[in-house]
């Protein structure tokens, strides 16, 4: 039941924020509806064992509202639950244009977030998945910069054609089982030729690749991060594009488990030849935001390569990265929407020396930046840790020059402290004052979860082991 | 029979208003309460209670999937008279004889939902398509309605020849007019496989052409644009919906059991025309200026979709033609509504229509994302049943990724009259807009979410 409230809870909430006044009634129903779901995804955390749901739906053809929380979907929607309020504390002083439809596209797309990870029936699961992405649509073309509309649509179409091959995959996988159903077990059962196999594998493998997104799929992703309202742009680069990492692990690997292990040394390759480029072009970013972008990029490269590495080390590097990098990458995204927001810019070539004027944010940011570059007592470290001892068991080469990210990483975050906090204090930085005590607030609890899991990453560990152990006793 | 005596009556009623008044909100209430009428009709004979009884020596037969096919037409019509019958008043001081056209073109659907032989085809094709004619050059003022009247006038002729050709051929072939005995009469089998003489196969080939024309099949699909551009856009609404659903219907039904006669060529014209119909429909719409327009291009992409039932030939493709004609009525009508309330039908006429009339650009987007097939709309299992239909009937998978493709490059075009009502600064001017009419509005909103969150709410009707 819990799990269902999980996706009704947002769901209901962003209907009503509709018809609520504009202004700050939005603002706290959102809040308090998101503070709500956070509770319930942490007693659904806490209770043993995995929490399912299951309903008649379409009979007709074979498809059930079946949720299933295991450890890896109740990490993903505690990570989904816990964003959104630190997400609309960090907003909470922003004034939107027509607030409620804002505030009700964000709870809408957090419930489409929520299905996405608890979905354990195909159909359902694809339904959630296009509820994840309308929303957003509406939010980053409404509410975004100035090319916005352009750069939506690419991301909109993008995605559209990805899913829509998924459908085609799941019409095929649907008339190949046995009871002719959309349960994930009945898609696990599916006995395919190889050939079958492999054109599936790529059809479903498109769409999760344009999501998350790896190399060549990535092209929407660094315009439409900066031409987005911020708030989306942190659901985007924070959950979003878990949706992909998870549906991977979730979906294509059991499904698809030879042509799995045929593709992987392609999509190793592809991944890491995704982490090097975007690690560079990050390097030549004068744009915070764009740099957070590529930057991005690297570390899901990481993530895909590890998943198909057959290593159950990387998965589980993978299950906290996941996590991990979703919590810092919001906290990147805070800090630099309260720079655009405060000077107007987010160009570093105009900033400099924020220590002086702001030493609270410039702390903030340092541990944010050093978690993105995964330094030791950062939670992030543990990810990639894993990862990279994955990868290196998998191929030693690749692991090599993956590895030449991390310090390409360093480069440009550290490139990116000391530009905006270290130096003079210019004309456009004059202006710059401390930062107000709700973003503090949504920091500081970013910074504890940063810090916390970065020495004790034991519990997101002992959660998520039970899918890694289910993923690799089935092989 | 219901269904076809009372349209019939009706429409003769709706002549007779007419004469008696002239004031146009009673001429309509007339025609609703006349719908009203006729739908309840026709539901009791779907039941079985209070159903006329008449010996149409096999030329018609009456089944329940017809009848629910008419229900749907039916309630399709009520839908448009309710939400675009003010727009139908405007047009000159025919009302009355509008309205008893339309009742016409009902009768002529009746007939082809039951249609039992070729003769009941040319019949019901003939009483649907003459009125329509007529309603196309309603707009006598106008200088586009009457060429579009026109040009679909001398087009519908020549097909209706190339249509009996077609007949005569196969009742020279087999002596027979039905629809089975053309189907029995093949050739004896030979070697296990049942196969068809010459002049049997050009008369499925000359039928399979004029049916093409009445659904907008490319690449027999050159009149539609201008005549529903040149048509008032209360008609189009009509025509492009009702209208193109019972012609689907009839054209499934024709080649239902006929497609076994032609063999592998049948699937490879069928391929061809879908993919012709696909590209010429969603290719041409991305490039225009006019949402009239474009609605008339997107008419021709919806039906290659819908040419899949045709193609698939099996319980899931009807099962899908049926959901397509709601989700398609539904949408398409709804958003012809808002669209005659908006006094430039260009794409920047729609400029920030979000700001003034929200309710108005809300159902239209909705409607919108429905013809796209986005999840969570009536629109969406309309195109997952077509594609589930043709995967069922082992159709080759490079024919659902083209379908696929083209249905993200209609996305485009039905976005980028989103993108205008709620990204777009503008100020559109529109009619005046009633309550009333925003209710129906947003009731043919809240339809398009419930079809599309339970579509079995339609299919268990279609097995009731």
């Amino acid at each position: 039941m819990i799990t269902l409230l999980l996706i009704l809870t947002p769901l209901v909430t962003g209907l009503i924020a509709f018809f609520l006044k504009q202004g700050n009634a939005a603002k706290n129903f959102a809040l308090l509806a998101s503070v709500a779901t956070a509770a319930l995804s942490l007693s659904a955390v806490f209770a043993q064992g995995t929490l399912t749901y299951d309903a008649s739906w379409l009979t007709s053809i074979g498809s059930r509202i079946t949720l299933k929380a295991d450890g890896m979907a109740k990490m993903l929607t505690l990570l989904t639950a816990v964003s959104f309020p630190i997400i609309f504390t960090a907003i909470y002083n922003n004034t939107y244009k027509q607030a409620a439809s804002f505030y009700g596209l964000m709870l809408l797309s957090q419930a489409g977030l929520m299905g996405v990870f608890l979905a354990s029936d195909a159909l359902l699961f694809y339904f959630f998945w296009e509820l994840a992405l309308i929303p957003v649509y509406f939010l980053c073309s409404i509410w975004g910069g100035e090319k916005r509309i352009a750069v939506t649509f690419k991301f909109f179409v993008y995605t559209f054609v990805g899913s829509l091959l998924m459908l085609i995959g799941l019409l095929f996988m649907y008339f190949s089982t046995a009871d002719q159903s959309f349960s994930w077990q009945s898609f696990q059962a599916v006995q395919l030729s190889a050939k079958q196999e492999t054109v599936l594998f790529w059809l479903f493998f498109v769409a999760f690749a344009i999501k998350m997104p790896i190399f060549p799929f990535h092209t929407w992703q660094p315009d439409a991060y900066e031409q987005s309202p911020t708030a989306t742009t942190m659901v985007m680069s924070g959950i979003m594009v878990k949706m992909g990492v998870f549906a991977v692990i979730r979906w294509l690997l059991p499904m698809f488990p030879v042509a799995a292990a045929q593709s992987a040394n392609l999509i190793i390759v592809l991944s890491v030849i995704g982490m090097i480029y975007a690690s560079l072009i990050a390097i030549r970013q004068d744009d915070i935001k764009r740099m957070i972008a590529y930057s991005s990029i690297a570390h899901i490269g990481l993530m895909s390569a590890a998943m198909f590495t057959n290593n159950a080390t990387a998965m589980e590097g993978v299950m906290i990265q996941m996590f991990s990098h979703g919590v810092n990458v919001i906290g990147l995204w805070i800090i630099a929407d309260l720079i655009e927001k405060q000077l107007g810019t987010t160009n570093m070539k105009e900033l400099g020396g924020l220590a002086q004027k702001a030493p609270v944010m410039a702390i903030l940011l340092v541990v944010m930046a050093l978690a993105n570059v995964a330094l030791p007592l950062t939670n992030a470290f543990i990810g990639e840790f894993l990862m990279f001892n994955g990868l290196f068991q998998y191929n030693m080469v690749m692991a090599a020059v993956a590895g030449i990210s991390i310090i390409l990483a360093a480069v440009y975050t550290l490139n990116m402290v000391q530009r905006v906090i270290y130096g003079n204090v210019n004309a456009t930085t004059e202006k710059a004052s401390e930062i107000p005590f709700n973003i503090q607030v949504a920091l500081v609890i970013i910074t504890l979860m940063i810090l916390v899991f970065g020495v004790y990453p034991q519990p997101l560990l002992d959660l998520t082991g039970d899918s890694v152990s289910a993923i690799f006793v089935n092989k | 029979m219901n269904a076809i005596i009372f349209s019939a009556i009706m429409g003769v009623v709706m002549m007779f208003t007419g004469i008696l008044t002239n004031k146009k909100p009673v001429i309509t209430l007339t025609a609703i309460v006349a719908l009203v009428i006729l739908l309840v009709a026709n539901l009791l004979n779907s039941y079985g209670i209070f159903s006329i009884q008449v010996d149409t020596k096999e030329l018609l037969h009456f089944n329940k999937m017809g009848m629910f096919f008419n229900t749907l037409i039916i309630a399709g019509t009520l839908l448009f008279v309710l939400l675009s019958g003010s727009e139908l008043e405007k047009l000159g001081n025919k009302t009355a004889d509008f309205y008893a056209l339309i009742f016409f073109v009902l009768c002529g659907t009746a007939i082809l939902t039951s249609f039992n032989g070729m003769l009941m085809l040319f019949l019901g094709i003939e009483i649907l398509s003459i009125p329509l004619y007529i309603l196309t050059g309603s707009d006598k003022k106008n200088l586009k309605s009457n060429e579009a009247s026109l040009k679909y006038f001398l087009m519908g002729s020549f097909t209706t020849g190339i249509m009996l050709m077609g007949i005569v051929l196969l009742y020279g072939a087999t002596g027979s007019f039905g629809l089975v005995g053309v189907t029995n009469s093949a050739l004896p089998p030979s070697a296990g496989v049942q196969s068809a003489s010459f002049l049997q196969v050009a008369g499925l080939l000359l039928l399979f052409a004029a049916m093409s024309f009445k659904v907008s099949a490319a690449p027999f699909h050159f009149w539609t644009p201008d005549v529903y551009d040149g048509a008032p856009s209360v008609f189009t609404s009509f025509m492009s919906t009702i209208v193109k659903a019972a012609g689907f219907f009839a054209f499934i039904k024709l080649f239902a059991s006929n497609t076994s006669l032609l063999g592998p060529t049948w699937s490879i014209i069928l391929s061809f025309v879908i993919v012709a119909t696909l590209f010429a429909g969603n290719i041409t719409a991305v490039f225009q200026r006019s949402i009239k327009r474009m609605l008339a291009y997107s008419s021709i992409a919806q039906a290659g979709f819908m040419l899949f039932a045709l193609y698939s030939n099996n319980d899931l493709g009807t099962e899908g033609i049926i959901l397509y004609t709601v989700a398609y009525c539904l949408a398409t009508i709804g958003f012809f509504a808002i669209l005659m309330k908006v006094k430039d039908y260009t794409f920047d006429g729609f400029n920030g229509l979000a700001s003034t009339q929200p309710v108005l650009a809300f159902v239209a987007t909705i409607c919108l994302l429905s013809l796209a097939g986005i999840p969570l709309t009536a629109g969406f299992f309309a195109k997952y049943f077509m594609l589930a239909s043709v995967v069922k009937a082992g159709g080759p998978i490079w024919l659902v990724i083209v379908a696929v493709l083209f249905a993200a490059i209609s996305a485009y075009y039905y976005f980028k009259v989103i993108q205008a009502m709620y990204f777009k600064e503008g100020q559109p001017e529109t009619a005046e807009i009633g309550q009333g009419f925003k209710i129906g509005l947003l009731l043919v909103a809240a339809a398009i979410v419930l079809v599309g969150v339970l579509p079995s709410i339609v299919l268990n009707c279609f097995y009731f």
